[in-house]
């Protein structure tokens, strides 16, 4: 009886074109099971993230409310305050020089590789090879190529009679954040690669045609016509770069230890935000790592976000 | 170059049409920059597979030599004296583990707020959206004490809850996608077949999403692979660690055997490198069933 109710209903639901919806228990057997997960491990700890960063902490007791004091802690104590902007640069000049180099670099590829027919997939293969291995093994993989004393780099160097550049790349406090950069690019070029090929491969051949036409050289038909068209590419790759050099952990991690050595030289914000919170931040650990962990979301999500609006305007001027 | 911008159009215009005679040197140029880089791109990883199968002395000797009498003598060590065996089980474990539970429970989830317009429904979608644009390493300090609370400190369990969780968001909104473009007719017709909810779910909706399925799978399966941060707060004891943390700790014990540590990248590798052979065929595949039917 029950059951030819119930099919009664759905017909005439279906019948009259209200579209029909489960009971709510039915409902909620769909979707409890992700609310629950998700609630517990994701939501609750980042929202307690923010609690944290406002409360005083005496070891993992909380006692009581601190409100911007452990904001004030990081950027005023010794040596956060140091730290902090140390880390901060080097986060800044990572991703200047991943810019500039890696997505450079990608660019390039890309245009070359734009009208290349044979060994084209071989090629895109072969760029995109690094980004699958885990950034963790890339960095320990390079710092066994680049050390010292027995490392094949060197050893490559002298052979070619270069024994002027077997430098100790990664114990030396100026080349080591820029050959972290290298290593990463080198790792991550593929991947502004393949945006721009799809770039390129959406823009119609008659506008570079109609500017070679009118006589324009081919740097002056890819400056003026082709690069510009390129904006929307150009914004998805800086903000990824953006967002992914200012997380920056494993990488760094391998190749210079959780202290960015040499002499912190390569210390990074993901790198003292692990120290704060769990290697020498003391009875003030939770607050002040909690802290320094929502400084950086506001950041990192605050400028993605002016950066994407950015584009997006300069997209709209285009058209 | 100048001549091209000094000439009458007409000409130029014909000067266009003609296929550009290929200029030698520039040519030269791009193809030795490509497939040199290309070399340069593939060598380190020759370097990784081709020291590990040679001794450690010989390495520190002859950094450049190729293996003349290759022998897998680390790989044995490391797989069995490094524990690399147990990181790889546990890997295994917590990966698949977390990649199983996040897409079921998205697929679920992902069901009815595609397709039925019930109250919260908004709410609930903007808030499983949210997820994905908030890093959940924001949260680590407050999971480290949220596991320590549930005794889930050092236990793979805390860390596949912790990676099917994550994988939620990004489940739910491509799932839901896939859902959504769905004929509303399906299981419509299906209702007045007397098909329940969860047969409809079960016989209609999920063998037509299996291709997404399979995406949302392996999309999560990498990152979690390769996580770092979670397993070097969270993992304490050897015998609990993932490659990953393994790799770290491994890195530190064996520094001066370098034919173990080149083997241990190798296999670190290797399993990801077996994936992306085995399952682009399966994506593939998939898609293909789903489309002939």
């Amino acid at each position: 009886m029950v059951q030819a109710g119930k099919l009664i209903a759905r017909r005439r639901a279906a019948r009259t074109g209200r579209r029909y919806v489960p009971r709510w228990r039915v409902l909620a057997v769909f979707i409890l099971p992700a609310l629950v997960l998700y609630t517990i491990f994701i939501v609750y700890p980042l929202v307690s993230a923010f609690r944290f960063s406002f409360s005083e902490w005496k070891g993992t007791l909380e006692v009581g409310f601190a409100g911007l004091g452990n904001y004030r802690d990081l950027l005023t104590i010794y040596p956060y305050d140091e730290q902090l902007w140390r880390a901060f640069g080097h986060n800044a000049v990572f991703f200047v020089g991943t810019m500039l180099i890696q997505n450079t670099v990608g660019l390039l590829f890309a245009v070359l590789l734009f009208r290349y027919t044979r060994g084209k997939r071989t090629l895109q293969a072969a760029f995109t090879t690094p980004y699958l291995v885990d950034p963790l093994v890339v960095g320990y993989l390079w710092s066994l190529l680049l050390s010292p004393t027995f490392g094949p780099v060197n050893a490559a160097l002298e052979a070619a009679g270069l024994e002027s550049w077997a430098l100790p790349w990664l114990g030396d406090t100026r080349t080591a954040l820029p050959i972290i950069i290298l290593v990463n690019a080198w790792q991550w070029v593929g991947f502004p690669m393949l945006l721009f090929s799809a770039a390129l491969a959406g823009i119609p051949a008659e506008y570079h045609e109609a500017a070679r036409v009118d006589g324009a050289s081919s740097w002056q038909a890819f400056r003026r016509v082709t690069l510009p068209l390129l904006t929307p590419a150009i914004g998805v790759v800086s903000v990824l770069t953006f967002i992914g050099n200012f997380n920056a952990f494993g990488l760094v991690y391998a190749m210079a230890g959780s202290t960015g050595s040499p002499a912190g030289s390569t210390d990074v914000l993901g790198l003292l935000f692990y120290r704060v919170a769990f290697r020498e931040g003391g009875l003030e650990a939770i607050g002040r790592s909690s802290a320094l962990a929502v400084l950086m979301f506001v950041f990192i999500f605050g400028v993605s976000m002016l950066a994407s609006s950015y584009f997006r305007r300069k997209e709209r001027a285009l058209l | 170059m100048t001549s091209t911008v000094t000439a009458p159009p007409v000409q130029a215009r014909t000067e266009a049409v003609r296929p550009r005679r290929p200029r030698r040197p520039g040519r030269v140029a791009v193809h030795v920059l490509l497939w040199g880089y290309a070399a340069g791109a593939l060598l380190p990883f020759v370097v990784m597979v081709a020291n590990s199968l040679r001794p450690t002395s010989e390495i520190f000797t002859e950094p450049l030599r190729p293996p003349l009498s290759p022998s897998f003598d680390s790989y044995v060590r490391v797989w069995t004296e490094a524990s690399f065996s147990t990181y790889f089980l546990n890997s295994l474990i917590v990966t698949c583990g977390a990649v199983l539970i996040g897409t079921a429970v998205s697929a679920l989830a992902a069901y009815p707020l595609a397709r039925y317009d019930f109250f919260g429904n908004r709410f609930l979608s903007a808030y499983f959206l949210a997820g994905l644009m908030l890093p959940i390493r924001l949260g680590l300090v407050p999971i480290f004490y949220l596991m320590e609370s549930m005794g889930l400190i050092d236990s793979l369990l805390g860390l596949t809850l912790l990676y099917a969780a994550s994988g939620v968001p990004f489940g739910v909104f491509v799932l839901g996608a896939f859902y959504r473009s769905l004929p509303l007719e399906l299981d419509e017709a299906a209702r007045i077949d007397g098909a329940g909810e969860f047969r409809i779910f079960g016989r209609i909706m999920l063998p037509l999403v299996r291709p997404a399925l399979a995406s949302v799978a392996l999309f999560q399966f990498v990152p979690l692979w390769h996580e770092f941060l979670y397993p070097l707060v969270l993992l304490r004891t050897d015998d609990r660690f993932t490659i990953p943390r393994g790799l770290a700790q491994f890195f530190g014990e064996y520094q001066t055997d370098w034919s173990a540590l080149f083997a241990g990248l190798v296999l670190a590798t290797l399993p990801l490198f077996v994936l992306f052979v085995v399952a682009t065929k399966q994506i593939i595949a998939g898609l293909t069933a789903g489309m002939s039917k």
